[in-house]
């Protein structure tokens, strides 16, 4: 039972080793001795060694807690996990918080290790919160972000005011006896208690695994409700401050009014502060190695800038970190990346470790314990039932918005976990003693109820959650198959809201996202991630670094040697098929590591990979391995070379603007290919003649060597280079000025330029008519063979831009084209004709 | 036919918007009605889009057909989604969404998605810069993560276990038909 001598051994030694060192300590306790100042007066002779308990005195007592602390959770890890599977890990802390207490107690009849509020607020709470809002799920927060303001708005201020007047009620109807308290201080009491805890929720969350939505609703309310809670604390301190008569409309409204002030300030700090962390990363190509710095530098500052003038500072660095993510991440060297991360949750699960600990500890003190039945049962019984009120009361609200409704079982679990925690602990003991005198009856109903909360409530989370059946969060990794359709209904999606004419919800995320690509990006990205970013998602790299690291467990499994064993000739050439594009993808692929699926632990092995592939890259046996290596090329090809929809495009609005831009070549080929399709098909329909096959023959043979058999040099592909040889400088415009023209936002496409007396007579698709194709340059060679319209037609289209006032041109040069057509084909295999250009 | 509810504005709204597409007055969409919005032509499956509003070898369609294929893209409502599939269930039950995916995919309807037809759907939503050799990994691949009976052809059954974890009802839903 190596566990139990374990910790066995661990209580012995703190019993034997704290022990002096609080008695030293309480004994010395109001000595202050100046560091430099050594060695007594008067000495009688050389002393070879001292015992300098004063010299190293706060910084000893600081490492020996920290040290503490991590013995605490190593214990309580390790421990029978029977028992571990049913406390949480955070309730077996505080446990473990009342041992300890206890045995300072002990030694020293006081409680000197108490959470004090400026170190929580100060030293152990930043970190916690950065470390959530760097990690967070951008997508699934901003998507959710309506609900998640009004629980934390309306839910929060709900529950401080009822809980508050109840209380109040209660006591002015006796039940709580004797008591110096009036309504000022109840809706003070409430405002603290009302606040659920973001720390307390993911202790208790993270262990419990629900789904993502569900999550981020409780999540997203717990981070958010701070700028409401300071608000509050602070509107009705300073009311409690000025006295009840002093209190007219005035204040009222000030206090209203402050707490605009208060969160949007606060969220507007956050991201000033993100967007110079994201400028300070952009410039550090020279000095990577104090990147990883600057995050947390920077973060602390928008804390305590924040806190300074006295706005929310949880807010701040909440939205600090949920803003720099994405281009902190694209900036970074991909071992900075690394070290954040790592560093990130090292500093906050120490921090969650401590705060808990000292929960416990604080507990361990006769002073501040006032026990008053009424109030503290009251008060629970008010806090619970007032949550499952506001919940069930906003989501009901909120349902009649939402495309997916909020179920009633996620509903439960949500009122259930409305933890509170150490936060409100610390604002109870941040009250004025002297303005309000019942401050120890609050702290330890504060403390009552963190403990019944983090304890009881987390124990019973998890059977809730499995008997309610709560929906879980889906483990399972994205397959081809998955990625390729969701791909596909994003892009059905996107078609039937532009079908129906309607500015969906895709319209602002389509928006925010061209104005994010064209002016953000360019500011606060390096030139070079913003190049690459394009190349990469994130499921790709997932995928592909899994199979990658199957396949090198695999190999060294095999035995190292196994790479080189030359039997047979490489099935795959690695290098041939990535080329040195890969090692340029590569190191970026850590980049969009942080927006990946929520919760799952993202394993930075860039290393690994980049030097397994060449080693890999010569021959490469056994079926098994050649399947990994197909996994792995099929998925980065895809991913590659997947068409984004609408919702990744970047459109290119300006005329003058004639960067090329891998998107706008993609968009250019798709346009291309389905008027071309259309064409033929129109032709088919309407002429109904047979053309000759030989084309078709020709462009085929001609066209399969043409296509380099594997991969493009960097960013060129063969037709998007032709096509922009062919037409010169205006190519930018082709791509989707049309659509700019024809776009008019609110009213459907409605499109201005088309005339609806122009398609009788003539042979010609009335969509051409109205889409503007700069075709102005004769084209290379290479373009009149693989373009579908021959040399004739395209030189006489080429002196002419495309408009519905002078189709003529156009339309002679159609007529003339009936020879030359593609094989007949029924409307519906418009598909088959594909192949023919590839 | 299965009634699907649609509220009155929504109709009124989606009328207007059928009429202001239908050119030709004559109170039906042609395919090239269709082809007119401009969007819909940089969207590689903008064409088969089209095609899923034409009932089977129809040119025209009706403003009832119309609605009847933009149904499949209502919200799903709180009480219809445990319903088992019965005669009756609603277009815009996740299973008929997932029909309407499937039927893209399965051009010729004999309810199987075989490699070809795959492949055309990966060579639509797929850059040129693919080989067919690489694209034809890629379908294998695809087809042999959902293939069950090994068939080489992907059912709608297997279609729709597969992609058991996808949330097709946010993906496949438009708020303002609700």
């Amino acid at each position: 039972m190596s566990n139990s001598t374990y910790l066995c051994l661990r209580a012995v030694f703190l019993v034997c080793f704290i022990h002096p060192l609080i008695q030293g300590l309480s004994a010395d306790a109001n000595v202050v001795q100046s560091p430099r100042h050594r060695l007594e007066p008067n000495l009688t002779g050389l002393p070879i060694v001292t015992f300098e308990w004063h010299h190293v005195q706060t910084p000893y007592l600081v490492i020996i807690w920290v040290f503490v602390a991590a013995l605490a959770k190593l214990s309580v890890i390790e421990l029978n996990h029977h028992v571990t599977s049913v406390i949480p890990e955070s309730g077996m802390l505080i446990i473990v918080g009342f041992i300890l207490g206890g045995m300072v107690w002990g030694a020293d009849k006081a409680q000197t290790f108490k959470l004090l509020p400026a170190t929580f607020f100060f030293y152990l709470l930043p970190q916690i919160i950065l470390d959530a809002s760097y990690f967070m799920p951008n997508k699934l927060f901003f998507s959710n972000l309506g609900a998640i303001l009004i629980y934390a708005i309306f839910g929060t201020c709900w529950n401080a005011a009822a809980v508050g007047l109840s209380l109040w009620g209660c006591y002015e109807a006796g039940v709580m006896g004797n008591l110096d308290i009036g309504l000022l201080q109840f809706l003070l009491f409430g405002s603290l208690i009302a606040a659920v805890d973001p720390v307390a929720v993911i202790a208790v969350f993270e262990e419990v695994h629900v789904n993502e939505v569900l999550f981020i609703l409780v999540f997203g309310e717990s981070l958010l409700n701070d700028g409401v809670t300071v608000v509050l604390y602070n509107v009705f301190d300073a009311f409690v401050a000025l006295g009840g008569p002093r209190i007219d409309a005035t204040e009222i409204f000030k206090g209203i009014f402050s707490f605009v002030v208060v969160a949007f300030g606060g969220s507007f700090l956050g991201v000033a502060f993100a967007i110079l962390l994201s400028l300070l990363t952009r410039c550090t190509k020279h000095i990577q190695i104090i990147e990883a710095g600057f995050v947390f530098v920077v973060g602390y500052l928008a804390y305590l800038t924040a806190d300074m003038l006295s706005l929310s500072a949880i807010l701040s660095i909440t939205f600090c970190g949920v803003c720099c993510q994405k281009y902190v991440n694209a900036n970074m060297d991909e071992k900075s990346v690394t070290t954040v991360r790592h560093a990130m949750k090292v500093l906050a699960n120490g921090s969650e470790t401590m705060i808990f600990l000292f929960l416990g500890i604080t507990a361990v003190d006769t002073e501040i314990w006032v026990w008053n039945t009424g109030f503290i049962l009251l008060t629970l019984l008010f806090m619970i039932v007032y949550r499952i009120i506001g919940v069930f009361l906003f989501t009901w609200l909120l349902n009649k918005f939402r495309l997916v409704p909020i179920e009633v079982i996620d509903q439960v679990v949500m009122s259930y976990g409305g933890l509170r925690g150490a936060v409100a602990y610390g604002l109870a003991a941040m009250l004025d003693k002297d303005k309000i005198p019942e401050k120890n009856l609050m702290i330890s109903t504060t403390l009552i109820v963190v403990y019944f909360t983090v304890i009881i409530q987390g124990i019973t989370m998890k059977p809730l959650v499995q008997w309610l059946k709560v929906k879980r969060a889906a483990h399972s990794d994205l397959k081809l198959v998955e990625k390729l359709n969701n791909r596909a209904f994003d892009h059905i999606l996107a078609a039937v809201e532009d079908i129906c004419g309607r500015i969906g919800d895709n319209w602002w995320t389509r928006g925010w996202n061209r104005f994010e690509e064209k002016y953000i990006c360019r500011i606060l990205m390096k030139p070079k991630a913003r190049k690459n970013k394009d190349y990469l998602f994130n499921v790709f790299h997932k995928l592909n670094l899994e199979d990658a690291m199957n396949y090198v467990s695999e190999g060294e499994r095999q035995g190292s040697l196994a790479f080189i064993r030359s039997d047979e000739a490489a099935n795959i050439d690695f290098k041939k098929q990535y080329g040195s594009e890969f090692a340029d993808v590569m190191p970026d692929i850590m980049v969009d590591m942080s927006n990946y699926e929520f919760g799952i632990e993202n394993v930075s092995v860039t290393s690994i990979v980049k030097d397994t592939i060449p080693s890999i890259s010569r021959n490469i046996h056994g079926q098994d391995r050649k399947n990994a290596v197909d996994d792995i090329n099929a998925h980065h090809v895809l991913q590659q070379h997947l068409y984004r929809s609408r919702k990744h495009h970047r459109h290119k609005y300006s005329r003058s603007h004639f960067g090329i831009n891998q998107s706008e070549d993609e968009v250019q080929e798709i346009f291309q290919r389905t008027m071309r399709s259309r064409l033929e098909s129109f032709k088919s329909a309407k002429t109904g003649v047979n053309p000759a096959k030989k084309i078709t023959k020709h462009h085929k043979k001609e066209l399969t060597h043409q296509i380099p058999n594997g991969h493009p040099e960097g960013k060129d592909h063969l037709y998007g280079d032709e096509v922009d040889s062919a037409v010169g400088s205006e190519t930018g415009a082709v791509n989707s000025t049309f659509m700019r023209d024809t776009y008019t936002s609110g009213a459907g496409i409605e499109n201005p330029a088309f005339m609806p007396d122009m398609d009788s007579p003539i042979h010609s698709p009335p969509w051409l008519m109205e889409t503007e194709m700069d075709m102005a340059v004769a084209p290379s060679q290479r373009a009149q063979r693989r373009l579908p319209w021959t040399p004739n037609r395209l030189r006489r289209l080429a002196p002419m831009r495309i408009s519905t006032c002078s189709t003529d041109s156009f339309l002679m040069a159609d007529v003339s084209l009936t020879l030359e057509e593609h094989e007949e084909q029924p409307q519906g295999d418009n598909e088959d004709i594909r192949p023919v250009f590839e | 036919c299965v009634c699907v509810t649609v509220s009155h504005s929504q109709i009124t709204r989606l009328y207007s918007r059928f009429h202001s597409l239908d050119k030709g007055e004559n109170g039906a969409l042609s395919r090239e009605d269709f082809q007119r919005i401009p969007e819909l032509a940089i969207n590689p499956l903008g064409d088969r889009i089209i095609n899923a509003f034409f009932p089977e070898g129809e040119d025209q369609v009706n403003f009832r057909g119309f609605m009847r294929t933009l149904a499949h893209f209502r919200p799903v409502e709180d009480n219809e989604k445990n319903k088992v599939l019965t005669p009756g269930e609603p277009l815009n039950s996740r299973t008929n969404k997932l029909l309407f995916a499937f039927r893209l995919y399965d051009l010729d309807r004999d309810d199987k998605i075989s490699r070809d037809e795959l492949l055309q759907v990966l060579r639509m939503m797929v850059g040129v810069n693919i080989s067919d050799e690489q694209l034809g990994s890629i379908a294998d691949r695809t087809i042999q993560e959902a293939d069950t009976n090994g068939d080489m052809c992907i059912s709608f059954n297997e279609f729709t276990k597969v992609l058991e974890k996808v949330d097709v009802e946010q993906k496949m839903s438009i708020r303002f038909l609700h």
